[in-house]
């Protein structure tokens, strides 16, 4: 068969206009197309699963979500000549920074007791959450080539990247343990708590990962929106001082409780109770009330800042676990939901 | 070669009921781009100038039956790709519908898998993403890797492939899986000789399997060799469709000013006056 060169299809070849013939689809068939699909059992390939259908296909890709982000993971320092190392490096930089400015330069505890492992703990656990928010906002337009190529069910994408923030999360607690026990804290049983507290978390992410997925499809604007956003929620989760003890929030009961229940403050104050002994035994609440003992705390004074925990309580440590597994179950279930309903306009760009 | 409709009660797999497929392309021209004109259109309540409609489908009939190859032929921007992507149940219809007897998969010429990642992973990641297990994608692997034919480049990261090398990694990928339903966008265009020969086995293997391939192509050499049926598209319409393969390439040719094509062997012009 002889090879032709030269291109057939393209515009301006044609001689003039062609007159496009009406065809009656009926006639195709002697019947309504659609009588004929139903007669055959063809679905409407358009169609979206019904959502638990939709979750066991999702269950069994788990191991193309798992295989996704582990590629993912090793692939992203592969232009990096020290390679995987940087997944070490980049908690340690980290913490590094951190420790000049909150340790050395402003030399400031703001009333909590071992502030830099508070600190530390409380930037790498929200980082968690902010890097799973900022990249699944922008896995749909990233993948677009994966979704138009392959059929899966394309919720794989948002939680295979939150899975590969989870990877990168087990170094950064190598990382924090490390640091943690440097600065005097002992390892307790209470260390095995962080399991659960990080599996909600991640929970959480995978929800809020599917709804932002969703968002972030659309439209452009919002995930340029975002990163403002998630900084806004940096400074009002309690990552660098303690809600429930500062002191420009201590006759707000209703502000500082709303703080404190906010999804990242809930996960924080969870591993910080977990590793950090010194957060535990001075949670307010944690003691009989003491009035006297409270205001000694106020006083600011280093002899006195595990006295936080006869302070008036805000939540108590049962309350945060509940408020933990609330918001996991919510932002899964609402997250699931929201992103099923558009399962199939996704990859239309 | 043409074998015609399958005389035992054709099976449907594919129905296209009057299809109507309508997209958004955003950053058509129309604009300064400049942050001032974007303040003032949000100000004016403007709908963005540069967001444009394409009505690319524009009512289209057809009934595909079990073990069609389907050559779908057309100028450019004809709704060749569209109509594809709509079948595979990626652009969502505007009016009408697609009926399929399974998930079809499409492979585009644009269709990279993950660029960053070695040729093996997305190997394993294809696989598994078209829901095979573990154990066959390890039992797979090997025969794909050799039926593309990209030997050491296959531990190499996908971004550093030739444009014809990644299209044969993909096809081997796409086809490792019996598809019910295959669709090739251009697919073969920049294989080698060598590879399109394999690859056209594959196609007329994956139509033994009962399966129904959708093949989209300029080079009608291809075409008149893989495919039994031909639609041709013109304006997102069905100009003309048939089993008579060469009579509507001649036809296609001759509207869009091309030279006949001069075949080896005689046809069979039986057809040609039913078509």
């Amino acid at each position: 068969m002889k090879e032709r060169t030269r291109d057939q299809g393209g515009p301006g070849t044609l001689t003039d206009d062609l007159v496009v013939p009406e065809i009656d689809a009926s006639a195709l068939a002697g019947e309504p197309l659609a009588d004929l699909a139903a007669r055959y059992q063809l679905r409407p390939s358009a169609a979206r699963p019904g959502v638990f259908v939709y979750a066991r296909q999702l269950w069994d890709r788990r191991h193309f979500i798992v295989g996704f982000a582990t590629a993912r993971n090793v692939a992203m320092y592969t232009e990096a000549r020290l390679g995987q190392l940087w997944q070490v490096l980049t908690p340690l930089l980290n913490a590094a920074v951190y420790y000049l400015i909150f340790g050395i330069i402003l030399d400031t505890s703001r009333g909590v007791p071992n502030f830099l492992a508070f600190l530390i703990t409380g930037i790498f656990i929200f980082n968690f959450t902010q890097r799973a928010f900022i990249t699944t906002s922008r896995v749909m337009p990233d993948s677009l080539p994966l979704i138009r190529a392959l059929p899966f069910p394309r919720a794989c994408l948002p939680i295979g990247y939150v899975l590969i923030e989870l990877e990168q999360l087990v170094m950064s607690m190598i990382v924090l343990t490390v640091i943690v026990l440097a600065t005097g804290e002992p390892l307790t049983w209470y260390w095995l708590l962080a399991l659960p507290a990080l599996a909600l978390q991640a929970v959480f992410n995978i929800g809020m990962g599917l709804s932002l997925a969703r968002l972030g499809a659309g439209a452009d604007d919002f995930s340029q929106l975002l990163p403002f956003l998630v900084r806004t929620w940096l400074y009002a989760s309690g990552v660098m001082f303690s809600i429930q003890t500062i002191g420009s929030l201590r006759h707000h009961p209703t502000i500082t409780y709303l703080l404190q229940i906010n999804p990242a403050a809930v996960y924080i104050g969870l591993v910080r109770n977990s590793i950090l002994e010194s957060q535990r035994i001075g949670w307010p609440g944690s003691k009989p009330y003491s009035a006297g003992n409270c205001a000694l705390y106020h006083t600011g004074k280093k002899a006195y800042l595990e006295y936080s925990a006869y302070c008036h309580g805000v939540v108590s440590m049962n309350e945060l676990w509940l408020w933990g597994i609330g918001w996991a179950i919510v932002a899964l279930v609402v997250g699931f939901v929201f992103f099923w309903q558009a399962e199939t306009r996704y990859g239309r760009g | 070669m043409a074998s015609g409709p399958a005389t035992d009660g054709p099976e449907p797999t594919v129905i296209v009921d009057d299809l109507h497929v309508v997209y958004r392309v955003y950053g058509a021209g129309g604009d300064k781009g400049t942050a001032a004109t974007a303040l003032m259109r949000v100000i004016k309540r403007q709908r963005r100038p540069s967001v444009r409609e394409v009505h690319a489908i524009r009512g289209i009939s057809f009934v595909i039956n079990h073990g069609d190859a389907v050559g779908i032929i057309g100028r450019n921007g004809s709704g060749k790709s569209t109509l594809l992507q709509a079948i595979a149940g990626l652009l969502p219809p505007e009016q009408g519908c697609v009926y399929s007897s399974g998930q079809a998969a499409l492979l585009g010429v644009n269709a990279a898998l993950l660029d960053d990642l070695t040729g093996e992973r997305n190997v394993v990641l294809g696989c598994l993403a078209m829901g095979m297990t573990p154990q066959e994608t390890k039992d797979r692997y090997q025969s794909i890797v050799d039926f593309s034919g990209v030997g050491n480049f296959i531990d190499y990261p996908m971004r550093t492939y030739s444009t014809g090398m990644a299209q044969r990694l993909r096809f081997s990928i796409a086809s490792a899986k019996n598809h019910e339903i295959l669709m090739i966008d251009e697919a073969l265009a920049t294989g080698d000789a060598n590879f399109r020969a394999k690859s056209h086995e594959r196609i007329v293997e994956l139509r033994g399997e009962a399966g129904t391939v959708f093949l989209v192509a300029h080079n009608l050499a291809e075409i008149e060799a893989s495919c039994n049926r031909v639609i041709w598209l013109e304006k997102g319409k069905i100009m003309r469709q048939g089993y008579d393969v060469p009579a509507i390439i001649d036809a296609y040719l001759e509207a869009t000013g091309g030279e006949p094509r001069k075949r080896d062997k005689p046809q069979q012009n039986e057809h040609s006056a039913t078509a």
